[in-house]
């Protein structure tokens, strides 16, 4: 035997199952991997464990009852999730939201992203192996923005606060001023954690270059989102196609360069800055005025479908609404974020090792409820 | 120095075997009693330290419903875990795996047995006891390599795999480490170690005590190197299919080798039970507290460390560290066996921070991508 | 704002290259004949000028006389988008051509449609039920479908 044949080893693949119960896999997500040694030669995604047939169960409700089960789909954020659906509604039925509304909505959506993106930052962080550290203090950040929403709308994870034709119910007195508080403290909160986490060695071993994600893939997968624009693809919705009231107001759209994990926490912790920046100008000139359009409680739009989308925090959120002209919709199709974000996964995380394939996955950032709705 | 001496020989617990009744027997049988309450009561209040700490650290409370400050947590902790059903996979091997903690749990003890509490105040005052720790530390190993392939689980003997490699490569730098002391000191004995140290190793060591820490760190599998059970990819590894007083075992063994590593480091480089003041015992205790504090700090500052970067980090960066610091304290301690310290203290730390430096330009870590 | 081209010119484009394939032409979408399906999308994403890159989602419709496919496309670098639809009529075995050799991103959503519409996507690598097990009876969106 020479030299070569003794170091090179026989080994076998063999099959490892990562959840569905497992404590990385933000909720009930199995990945079935091929692993050689430690080396991912193959995984096949299986969802479905979450899946409680929310498109089905559209079709027997009245338009605004759809409301509180979208809050189900990305229970993370669902305030976007409430938008995204009433947008479609509106387009749907031709409804006009009135101005102080548009301008809430954006507040609350912004607010949501941070909120998101607070836990999709700790929990990456924590994926990596962190102890629950990092995910902690993003925790508490995230709290604040809860207790705010707590104040408009007295519910602190299912909110169904957008409503069709504006929103459940106008802002307390004190709400504004508690959130220029809350903006203060936490544009400060980003930067020092942000100095914090870059400045450690393993972090950026662990992040750099892992996982990379090519633009054309990107596109060609359909990714959206903070993944999306990690890859360096310029597409945010907010500029690509603004909706509510996004194009009143000067933010920038951060991208990456090489596409790898280290990018896209880049990009959610610009996205944060940016949010803050949008929250800044929107509470400066909240106009008054009503926060609702007169709207029927059994609305029965004329016959036709509408597609409408936002930037959700984790990507494009659309929803497809087919209307028969009767007070429930014929058909609700949801494009849910989470699933089309998973699409590429497979190749991310070939030939990297499972301490990465935890890592990646935790980059993508999904919620199951989105996932399997 | 003349005053410690004195008021150790004063100390009654200053045991010479044979001058006890009844010969060695009766030292033996006091000692072993000692060890062991040492070492439950020491892993209890380090289990404490670790879950309040870890709690201050990350904006968070912590145990502190059980007594006083939650002081009775590890109690609670450990009524519950023995009072569980003890559950064992259907396919596993059943000898292996009930055999495992046992073999996981020994050795881990028996490392006490050289250490010193102060001055002869030991087990067995072996002339080779450093390298006796050496060896025995390493059987831990068997014991949880028997858990991770007696479990038949797939994440068990990933975790066990992971744990072994990481021993192997990390038992070089480490003995590196070790072997610097032992030239400085001039014995292999812990308690000469710990009589050569008028002034801490750690000032004539510093580049030593940072291997030796690092690498002790990944031997127990301290976070930023607890790959082995890295609870994010693979639930709780080794002894995932563990449960009951079986668990309550490895959860003893992995504190008990944190407190052994801690010890080893305070004899070996923060001179043992010395200290003004305070009796030898206690500033035993409280310095293995402060290592074991430094423990936590980082497993709470740290994300954890890919297996590949892990294997890098041992025979790219510690080990020739570990080659070039043995090589310069042999040059000192042959050249100037008898230079001022405190010019040795200024010239080691100098030369540390210029090796690091110099070195961390040096260590690259690939992108650990394979092409499959 | 993203636009979103008008169903005529986009109609009167295909139905140049690609003679017989349009079935209807609403204002912003076609209706194609689902066996000129890829031949259209392959136009759709490979024309200069329209370069649909981007795969929004594809969703299908149970109207009792026929399913209908709907497929969102974006293009990022001219920032519109485009409608297309194919309809299938046969209730019993629905089969329609797979894009995925043209976008990946429709991989899952067609295993969905599959799952829960019960139609058949040619050319799929793995079309398997994606939320519901293996061996379940019937597709639960199918306007027919009770309990």
């Amino acid at each position: 035997m020479t030299t070569t044949e003794m170091m090179t080893l026989k080994t076998e693949p063999f099959m490892l199952n990562f959840g569905p119960v497992h404590p990385s896999t933000h909720g009930v997500y199995r990945m079935r991997a091929t692993l050689d040694g430690e080396v991912i030669l193959d995984i096949e995604p299986v969802v479905g464990y979450l899946h409680r047939g929310i498109e089905k169960l559209t079709e027997e409700r009245t338009y605004s009852g759809i409301i509180p089960l979208t809050d189900r789909l990305d229970y993370i954020s669902p305030m976007s999730n409430n938008l995204g659906y009433c947008l479609a509604v509106e387009k749907l039925a031709g409804i006009k939201v009135p101005e102080r509304a548009e301008y809430l909505r954006v507040i609350i959506a912004e607010l949501q992203r941070l909120a998101n993106h607070c836990i999709a930052v700790g929990s990456f962080l924590n994926d990596t192996g962190a102890y629950y550290t990092p995910f902690m203090y993003a925790f508490r950040e995230r709290e604040k923005i809860i207790d705010l929403f707590d104040m408009v709308c007295g519910q602190r994870l299912t909110y169904s606060y957008m409503r069709i034709g504006g929103v459940s119910q106008d802002i307390p007195d004190e709400f504004l001023p508690a959130l220029n508080k809350l903006v203060e403290q936490l544009s400060r909160w980003v930067d020092e954690y942000d100095f914090l986490l870059m400045q450690n060695e393993i972090l950026l071993a662990r992040t750099k270059g892992v996982g990379i994600l090519p633009r054309e893939t990107a596109i060609n997968c359909g990714i959206s989102g903070p993944v999306a624009r990690g890859s360096g693809v310029n597409w945010d919705l907010r500029k690509a196609d603004p909706y509510s009231v996004y194009d009143r107001f000067e933010f920038d759209i951060p991208q990456g360069e090489n596409g790898d994990c280290y990018d896209r926490y880049r990009v959610r912790v610009e996205e944060m800055r940016q949010s803050l920046r949008i929250i800044k100008q929107a509470m400066n000139d909240v106009p008054a005025g009503p926060v609702r359009a007169d709207v029927p409680h059994l609305i029965r739009p004329p016959k036709g479908e509408a597609y409408a989308h936002v930037e959700a925090p984790k990507g494009e959120l659309g929803y497809y609404l087919v209307s028969d002209n009767s007070i429930a919709p014929y058909r609700c199709h949801i494009r849910p974020t989470s699933l089309i974000n998973l699409t590429a996964l497979r190749e991310m995380v070939k030939g990297w090792k499972v301490a990465d394939l935890i890592a990646i996955f935790g980059s993508i950032d999904i919620t199951m409820g989105e996932v399997d709705r | 120095m003349a005053t410690p001496d004195l008021l150790i020989r004063t100390l009654p617990m200053q045991a010479v075997p044979p001058d006890w009744p009844g010969g060695y027997w009766w030292h033996w049988l006091f000692f072993t009693v000692v060890l062991i309450a040492f070492v439950l009561t020491m892993v209890m209040a380090v289990i404490y330290v670790e879950r309040r700490g870890l709690g201050r650290m990350q904006s968070r409370l912590g145990p502190n419903r059980t007594g006083p400050f939650g002081l009775l947590q590890p109690v609670a902790d450990a009524v519950k875990v023995l009072l569980k059903e003890n559950i064992v996979p259907d396919k596993a091997d059943k000898l292996v795996h009930w055999l495992a903690p046992v073999i996981a749990f020994a050795p881990v003890l028996m490392i006490f047995a050289v250490v010193p509490f102060q001055n002869g105040a030991l087990l067995a005052d072996l002339n080779i006891g450093i390298l006796y720790v050496v060896a025995i530390s390493s059987v831990a190993t068997v014991g949880v390599f028997m858990a991770g392939w007696g479990s038949s689980n797939k994440y068990s003997l990933l975790g066990a795999m992971r744990n072994v490699a990481a021993v192997v490569s990390y038992e070089m730098p480490l003995v590196l480490a070790v072997v610097g002391v032992v030239l400085v000191a001039g014995s292999l004995s812990m308690n000469q170690i710990v009589l050569a140290q008028d002034l801490p190793f750690i000032l004539f060591q510093p580049l030593g005590f940072l291997i030796f820490f690092a690498a002790g760190c990944a031997e127990i599998n301290r976070s930023p190197f607890d790959l082995m059970e890295a609870d994010q990819e693979l639930v709780a590894g080794f002894h995932t299919e563990y449960s009951g007083m079986k668990f309550a075992m490895f959860y003893l063994v992995e504190y008990a080798e944190a407190i052994a590593i801690a010890a080893i480091i305070t004899t070996l480089f923060l001179g043992g039970w010395r200290g003004p003041l305070l009796p030898p015992w206690l500033w035993f205790i409280v310095k293995i507290f402060v290592v074991f504090f430094i423990m936590v700090w980082t497993r709470s500052t740290f994300p954890r460390v890919r297996i590949d970067q892990l294997m890098a980090f041992a025979w790219k960066f510690l080990f020739p560290l570990a080659l070039i610091n043995l090589f310069i304290t042999a040059i000192q301690v042959l050249i100037w066996p008898d230079a001022l310290p405190w010019i040795l203290i200024i010239v080691n730390f100098a030369i540390m921070g210029i090796l690091i430096l110099l070195w961390s330009k040096l260590f690259k870590l690939g992108w650990g991508r394979l092409e499959v | 704002m993203t636009v979103a081209l008008s169903g005529k010119d986009i109609a009167g484009q295909l139905e140049e290259k690609f003679p017989g394939s349009i079935e209807e032409t609403g204002q912003e979408c076609v209706v194609v004949k689902s066996d000129s399906l890829l031949a259209v999308a392959e136009y759709l994403k490979n024309t200069g000028s329209l370069a649909f890159d981007y795969f929004n989602y594809v969703t299908a419709v149970d109207y009792y006389s026929y399913f209908e496919v709907v497929y969102q496309l974006a293009s990022i670098k001219h920032n519109h988008s485009f409608v297309i639809k194919t309809r299938c009529y046969d209730r019993e075995n629905p089969t329609v051509p797979s894009v995925i050799g043209l976008w990946q991103g429709a991989n899952f959503q067609e295993r969905e449609i599959y799952d829960l519409m019960g139609i058949k996507f040619e050319g799929h690598p793995n079309l398997k039920r994606l939320f519901l097990w293996e061996g379940f009876q019937g597709h639960p969106l199918r306007k027919d479908y009770l309990q």
